[in-house]
């Protein structure tokens, strides 16, 4: 199969489904080139540095039939948009009794590794988790991506594509015919009986490294990748947790009322997946502080192979909590 | 073009020196970066060189002033330390912000610098209130705020401006007008070419001037700091400038502006129109100009001696100031 990069899919879902209905138009700082040379300045318009009224152009234009791309880039830039995200944007058509619909895909990479220190560097997804009436999914490989992004824009909500910005460049297979990815369907990335290690965008691929390391002691590692974040497929996470008894939280975010903290959540008030428990929950994020710039500091904030690994002994070792 | 002043040769010289400084600190700085000594993203104020220098000439150690993410140049008019700024580019715990902060992030409260910013229009509220606190203060105290063309879209820049003007804060807002918000041109984005036009819209003076006349934004630069010391509230001054390079230094960062337009402003570089006014003033000999570079290149390589001396902070401190004692 050819291989596209993740940024690349993403630009591929938007292209074709520009091409496919002529209601969506794009909006960025700084116009996307391959985007505007196809679609012209009309479709792809490159707006001055006000991200909090070009997300409420968005809502306006999708409340009247349009399906607006709204493009903040780093998701740094969308927290001055926060009243047409929070107020606007995700309760609007709850609001006025469901009268119409308001089509839109925001985009937002987020994420460390780039050294650009405490505003460039976030992770703050759960954020918009807790706001009522937002989807959001974050993928991990080109072929999520593009699967995801296809979905979104067909949606009839304002959806979040999060997008990783340590995976940007990562290739991956991406299928020459069309397809979708439903939101809220999680993915096995690897099938495994010990443990069931739950992980987002980056550290999915850390955790299959992590994996594969642990083979070698004989050690099985279940990955199961959520995409979504909202709506969250706790059926499959719960399913892999009564079969392993075990589950390590992988997240680039900080821990505290994170991604992480609702997936535990998700694990343990569930009477029949709590039984099978064997370990406590391990959760493995960032340290809960701003990104710091220098090399070692960042480095020693962010979560990684290794630590995953050690997570994974931690469980593995953890006695039954009952029995403790 | 004559620059024309009633400012002291040694005042004079001294603008050169600190514009130097600010390009050679630059210039050094892009090339770390590209060896891969200093991380993540530098943006460099070369070109502009002027306004900086022209505007902080115009202030006393007690004013205030903001940056934004091209921050080197605010920080050294400022009076920043040379060895602090290079240490924070290296990422080291002696720097600025004991390696938690980088280029994008140099402050120095200690001089009046309340930092630069990452966020573009991030800074204006903030250096308002800086401008609210000195006319609480009662001192005659003023504030400075730097920021681009593309900021002055953003809804900070029109908030902070009627504030200001209400409240007749002690203010300066200085745009710097490069034509460019990152990739985009400002011709694009904005309804009207001079930024300094809206001021009428909040009844103050807005100023045009020539940002790349050091002279020239010293002057207006002083008559706007008179103006706040005296009671009269905020004044707009738009320094019509040029960046030089492209918008950061990421390797394969595109610069998509006309070549020729970068080759017709280096031709108006400040720095070398400063020098000939110097020079034919008799101001400045080739020994004079060889002694203000020999200082300026001795404080960058010890500056840079300084960083490289100096130890990485200790993974541990990642945690520390998170919160304060
Ligand atoms: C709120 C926000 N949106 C977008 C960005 C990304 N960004 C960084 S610099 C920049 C351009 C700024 O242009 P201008 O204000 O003219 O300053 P210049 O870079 O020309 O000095 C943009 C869009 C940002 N940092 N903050
Ligand atoms: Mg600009």
């Amino acid at each position: 199969m050819r291989e596209l990069t993740y940024n690349e899919a993403a630009l591929e879902a938007i292209a074709e489904e520009m091409r496919r209905d002529p209601k969506i138009f794009y909006m960025s700082t700084d116009a996307l080139p391959p985007l505007l040379k196809e679609f012209g300045e009309q479709r792809v318009k490159a707006t001055p540095i006000t991200e909090a009224a070009f997300t409420g152009i968005g809502i306006g234009a999708a409340g009247c039939g349009f399906r607006p791309i709204v493009d903040w880039r780093q998701v740094t830039f969308c927290f001055v948009a926060m009243d047409q995200i929070v107020n606007q944007a995700a309760k609007i058509h709850y609001m006025f009794g469901g009268q119409v619909t308001f089509p839109m895909l925001f985009r937002a990479s987020v994420g460390g590794g780039g050294l650009v220190a405490a505003q460039h560097s976030q992770s703050p997804y759960s954020m918009f988790m807790n706001v009522a009436g937002l989807k959001m999914f974050l993928p991990s490989t080109p072929y999520d991506m593009k699967g995801l992004i296809k979905t979104a824009i067909r949606d009839n909500n304002p959806v979040i594509s999060f997008e990783s910005s340590r995976l940007m460049g990562r290739r991956g297979p991406v299928p020459d015919e069309d397809y979708t990815i439903p939101l809220g369907q999680a993915d096995v990335k690897r099938e495994g009986s010990d443990v069931t290690v739950v992980a987002l965008a980056w550290l999915v691929h850390e955790a299959l490294a992590a994996a594969e390391e642990l083979a070698k002691e004989g050690i099985s590692v279940e990955i199961v990748d959520p995409r979504t974040l909202v709506p969250l497929d706790k059926d499959t996470i719960r399913s892999s947790v009564r079969k392993t008894g075990r589950l390590v939280i992988a997240d680039e975010a900080g821990p505290t009322a994170g991604f992480s903290a609702e997936v535990a959540a998700v694990v343990t008030e569930d009477a029949a997946t709590f039984a099978r428990l064997k370990a406590p929950v391990k959760r493995v994020c960032a340290l809960q502080v701003p990104i710091p710039y220098s090399p070692v500091l960042e480095n020693a904030v962010f979560p990684d192979r290794n630590r995953i690994i050690a997570g994974i002994r931690e469980v593995l070792d953890a006695k039954q909590p009952a029995a403790a | 073009m004559a620059l024309s002043t009633n400012l002291s040769p040694d005042k004079q010289r001294e603008m050169l020196r600190q514009m130097l400084t600010i390009r050679r600190f630059e210039e050094r700085a892009s090339a770390d970066y590209l060896a891969g000594k200093i991380y993540g993203v530098v943006h460099c104020y070369i070109g502009e060189e002027a306004v900086a220098v022209g505007v902080c000439t115009a202030l006393g150690g007690n004013d205030r002033i903001i940056s934004t993410h091209r921050g080197h140049g605010h920080c050294i008019a400022k009076g920043a330390d040379l060895n602090r700024m290079m240490a924070e580019l290296y990422g080291r715990q002696t720097g600025y912000c004991k390696g938690k902060g980088g280029s994008m992030h140099i402050a120095d409260f200690g001089i009046g610098m309340l930092g630069a910013n990452g966020i573009v229009a991030g800074g204006i509220s903030i250096v308002t209130g800086a401008g609210l606190a000195a006319q609480m203060e009662g001192k005659g105290g003023v504030a400075v705020s730097f920021f681009g063309d593309g900021a002055s879209n953003a809804g900070p820049f029109h908030e902070c401006l009627n504030i200001a003007a209400a409240w007749k804060l002690p203010m300066i807002y200085v745009c710097e007008n490069n034509m460019y918000a990152a990739q985009t041109a400002a011709a694009q984005t904005h309804a009207l070419p001079d930024v300094a036009a809206r001021a009428a819209g909040y009844g103050i003076p807005g100023i045009v001037v020539d940002g790349n006349d050091v002279f020239a934004v010293h002057q207006a630069a002083s008559g706007a700091v008179d103006r706040a010391r005296s009671g009269g509230g905020p004044t707009l001054i738009e320094c019509k400038t040029y960046r030089w390079r492209a918008h950061t230094e990421r390797k394969g960062q595109p610069d998509p502006r006309d070549q020729a337009e970068v080759e017709a402003w280096k031709r108006k570089d400040p720095i070398a129109l400063l020098e000939r006014q110097l020079r034919d003033q008799g101001e400045l000999d080739d020994p004079g100009l060889r002694a203000i570079e020999g200082g300026v290149m001795s404080a960058l390589e010890a500056a840079v001696a300084f960083a490289e001396a100096s130890p990485f902070p200790l993974p541990e401190q990642a945690t520390d100031d998170v919160f304060a004692a």
